[in-house]
């Protein structure tokens, strides 16, 4: 089977900036996949090259097997939903969506026909006679996707679609998003900055650093077993142990990652030192315990009992919880 | 306690200096319906409607008026094209010599308009180009871009950047895009810009007269008039005219760009 | 079912759409090169031919142009009468600066700070239109004004100030039958006719100043002329640079309103209209036009140096 979008040892750079940086990737069809990392590390720019927004200066990049060096955008059967949402401001919702199908000259009852399909797809039937100025963000956000699935693209991608939405509202759409995927069967190219969301939405993921991939596998890979000081760091809230306090903890003398929620207060145990603070999290609380300068971070439930600041206590955790990791 | 209302000093001053900028073009009209043809004299001995009828049957204003509106048109289409381009550049990523074009294209209304005028006419003189209707457009067109050139980017610098690769994302061409997203968006931004231009280039006067050789635009025609002055109160009634061809697309320009950061009209 | 990944090209609008996407550099030089040759063409080459045309002199007795480089036509500028032009052109240019910053401040500080909906609306285009509108109507509605037998007159005979005009035409310098007739007339319409040109660009500065930095000077103690010394005027000096550039550039270069109100002392735009026209010295004309070029980069340097441009 072809990939949907393969990158194949791909570059931009601007100038000296090298935006990317010899990126290597491949999409499988159907998938919800995720471009992590924080801004400026080359995840957005990554996107805009498989829109054709960005051309490589380096590598080549195949779209269902096509490559597409010399397909601009608009011949390109991939659609994007915009952070902004880029809406036309002078056109009325089902114009907006429409408006895909009016440019290949596709009559006005049926393109309004199929708009009207799709409005009812993201829950917005009877708001095709609004002007987008009319519409809450959220509103903006299903116009936004209506409009870049009228054109049934083989690929979707969304940048940071979910940024501008308030809390309560990001969590519905990422749970409408996921099932909307599911139902359409499509591929979903998807970056964003926020850990939570591509762990929670996607079934792959790329990390980014600094225009290269950190680390490249699913949610689980990523968060159990991160590559690199940085995926550990960025992803989760990870104890990141230098090699020192990794050989004093039992293990090889490497860099290594230990989750909070894979440790467990005790009596006595690797690592025993002063509870330095309390942060409760509803789910549990995440207490930091500090000897000779180095501290590390466990993860009490909820409904264990928490110990007072200033209190001497022990952490202990399963041997094989502690990551070995390259650097970085 | 500090309250936040200006002061009455402020209030007064403030108010003075407004009504100080518009009450003498009041005089202008006044004086359109005086009785007294030779002097000034204030207030008007009597009042008549006589000088419209009189200017109407002055022959010597109609070809000054035809030959404004003729270089106010040519120069503000030229203006539009120039300008809307200018600033369809501007708009995309830096290039080389960005900074350099920016202030050419602002030069023409940075420096004293005798000067663009004195250099004019030096290069007509050093080319002997004989002086035409197509000198004095070849002026207003250059002063004229600018003010096109800065409705336009002020417009498009508030468009969301976004819709015009939206609409390539979504299976446009760059001339559909031109069509259905970037004219519509444009539009007013360029008729107010067009306007603006065409009512500084229909009153426009101290680049004309080094542009113009023995012709006469009807501000030319107000010119000589008011240096040594016949009918006085028929030069009002032009007067009104001239004013009412630059007031009415100023208000027009102002009601098409309101509500934006770009609002027409800085940067004359 | 399912779409290719890619459509091929409809015609010559998608190929050309798709030469442009691959050589982004040819759509734009093909989106410059026409307003660049224009203003490079017409424009820089006429200020080129300025600069040509003041290097060549003109012959005493035949009165033609000779067309050799010379510097004889600028050494003419420094005649005696030839200077006073231009210091007097500078002095009137820096005072109606002066005065149009001074009426300028109150009209942009409330709109900036106290205007609000459509009063702010009313300012903004209370300013804009006599900024636009005719410029030959407006100093034509202060010959009215000022005129001997005109609105002035008759004011100031209604309410017995008579005397305070004759004062002012008593004034060494403002001499005249009138104001119409008096330097100062011509200095009182200069104010008039570039007074929007500060005003607008003082109020975009003022704008700029947040209204809490106000109240935080304000919580700190300042009176109310502390807070003003301290704080808005030096906020507001970049827009009053910004205005002084239109200002100071269009007295500079004005002849039309010397011709018409004043005592038609001479100014270096109306010699050089005079010296082109009626005189046929088109090199002095062209040297005279040189100096206020001169003046205003120095100008333009030195606002560049206060940050004036922020403000345009």
């Amino acid at each position: 089977m072809t990939a949907a979008v393969e990158f194949h040892d791909v570059s931009r750079h601007f100038g000296k900036v090298r935006a990317v940086d010899g990126v290597s990737l491949s999409i499988a069809e159907g998938s919800f996949f995720a471009m992590l990392g924080p801004s400026g590390s080359g995840k957005t720019t990554c996107l805009r090259l498989i829109s054709g927004f960005e051309q490589p200066s380096a590598g080549s990049i195949r779209i269902f097997g096509d490559d597409v060096s010399n397909t601009p955008p608009h011949l390109r059967n991939v659609n994007t939903v915009f952070q902004d949402y880029a809406l036309f401001p002078h056109l009325n919702v089902r114009d907006n969506v429409a408006y895909g199908l009016m440019v290949k000259g596709i009559p006005r009852a049926k393109r309004y026909a199929k708009a009207d399909e799709m409005l009812a797809l993201v829950k917005l039937d009877g708001y095709g006679d609004r002007k987008p100025a009319q519409l809450s963000g959220g509103q903006r956000q299903r116009v936004a996707l209506a409009r870049a699935l009228v054109n049934e693209p083989r690929v979707l991608l969304l940048d940071e679609p979910l940024g501008a939405l308030d809390l309560k509202l990001r969590e519905a759409m990422q749970d409408e998003l996921k099932a909307l995927q599911h139902k359409l069967g499509l591929t979903f190219v998807f970056v964003t900055h926020d850990q939570h969301e591509a762990l929670s939405m996607a079934d792959h993921l790329a990390v980014f650093n600094e225009g290269r991939i950190a680390q490249i596998g699913t949610p689980q890979d990523i968060y159990d077993r991160p590559a690199t000081r940085f995926v550990a760091d960025f992803v989760g809230s990870s104890n990141i142990l230098p090699p020192a306090l990794t050989r004093a903890l039992g293990g090889p003398e490497a860099w290594a990652s230990l989750r909070p929620e894979a440790t467990r207060l005790a009596a006595t145990g690797p690592f025993y030192g002063q509870v330095k603070t309390l942060r409760y999290l509803g789910s549990g609380t995440r207490v930091v315990l500090e000897a000779n300068g180095t501290e590390i971070a466990a993860l009490v439930p909820a409904g264990q009992p928490v110990p007072a600041e200033g209190d001497m206590t022990a952490i202990e955790f399963d041997p094989t919880a502690l990551h070995l990791m390259g650097g970085a | 306690m500090r309250s936040d209302r200006p002061s009455l000093l402020l209030r007064v001053t403030a108010t003075g200096g407004l009504l100080f900028l518009h009450l003498p073009i009041l005089f202008i009209f006044l004086y359109a319906f005086t009785t007294e043809e030779r002097t000034y004299q204030f207030p008007p001995p009597g009042l008549t409607t006589k000088w419209f009828a009189v200017a109407w049957a002055r022959q010597d204003i109609w070809p000054p008026l035809y030959l404004s509106l003729q270089v106010a048109a040519i120069a503000t289409l030229m203006a539009m094209i120039l300008g809307t381009l200018a600033a369809a550049a501007m708009n995309r990523a830096r290039f080389f010599g960005r900074d350099q074009l920016s202030l050419l294209i602002i030069l023409p209304i940075a420096l004293p308009g005798v000067i663009t005028g004195m250099s004019l006419r030096s290069a007509f003189g050093i080319m002997d180009i004989p002086f035409s209707t197509w000198t004095i457009v070849l002026g207003h067109a250059t002063f004229c871009i600018v003010i096109v050139y800065n409705n336009a980017v002020a417009r498009m610098r508030r468009l969301s950047g976004g819709i015009m690769e939206a609409s390539a994302d979504l299976g446009a061409n760059a001339f559909q895009t031109f069509r259905y997203i970037l004219l519509p968006n444009l539009g007013s931004a360029l008729l107010a810009g067009g306007m603006l231009a065409f009512a500084l280039s229909f009153d426009e006067v101290i680049v004309t007269t080094f542009t113009a050789g023995q012709q006469s635009t009807l501000p030319i025609w107000m010119l000589n008039e008011l240096v040594r002055p016949r009918q006085r109160p028929v030069t009002n009634v032009v007067a009104i005219l001239v004013f009412a061809a630059t007031f009415v697309p100023i208000l027009a320009a102002y009601y098409l760009t309101r509500g934006g950061s770009e609002t027409a009209g800085m940067g004359k | 079912m399912t779409a290719p990944a890619t459509l091929p090209a409809r015609g010559l609008a998608d190929r050309l759409t798709s030469l442009f996407w691959r050589r982004p550099t040819l759509f734009l030089s093909l989106l410059v090169t026409p307003p660049l040759l224009w203003l490079g063409v017409v424009y820089l080459g006429s200020l080129a031919a300025l600069l040509l045309q003041s290097f060549f002199s003109i012959d005493e007795f035949s009165g033609v142009v000779k067309e050799e480089f010379t510097l004889k036509t600028y050494a003419e500028l420094f005649r005696a009468q030839n200077l006073d032009v231009i210091i007097r052109t500078v002095v009137m240019a820096a005072a109606v600066t002066l005065a149009c910053a001074f009426l300028a401040f109150p009209i942009a500080y409330f709109a900036a700070r106290y205007a609000k909906g459509p009063w702010k609306a009313a300012f903004y285009l209370g300013v804009m239109l006599p900024l636009w509108s005719s410029y030959l109507v407006k100093v034509y509605a202060w010959k009215l004004i000022l005129a001997k037998e005109g609105v002035l007159t008759w004011a100031a005979e209604g309410t017995g100030t008579t005397f305070l005009i004759d004062g002012l035409l008593a004034v060494p310098g403002f001499e005249g039958s009138s104001l119409s007739t008096s330097p100062f007339g011509t200095f009182l319409v200069f104010v008039y006719i570039w007074l929007p040109y500060m005003i607008l660009p003082m109020q975009a500065a003022l704008e700029r100043v947040p209204t809490s930095m106000l109240e935080a000077s304000a919580d700190l103690g300042a009176t109310r002329g502390q807070t003003f010394w301290t704080v808005i005027l030096p906020l507001a000096l970049p827009g009053v640079i910004a205005g002084s550039i239109f200002t100071f550039s269009l007295t500079l270069g004005d002849y039309i309103i010397p011709q018409i109100i004043g005592d038609s002392s001479r100014f270096i735009g109306l010699t050089v209209y005079q010296l082109q026209g009626t005189a046929g010295n088109t090199p002095l004309a062209a040297a005279f036009a040189v100096v206020p070029i001169l003046i205003m980069l120095v100008y333009l340097t030195l606002a560049k140096r206060a940050g004036a441009f922020d403000a345009l």
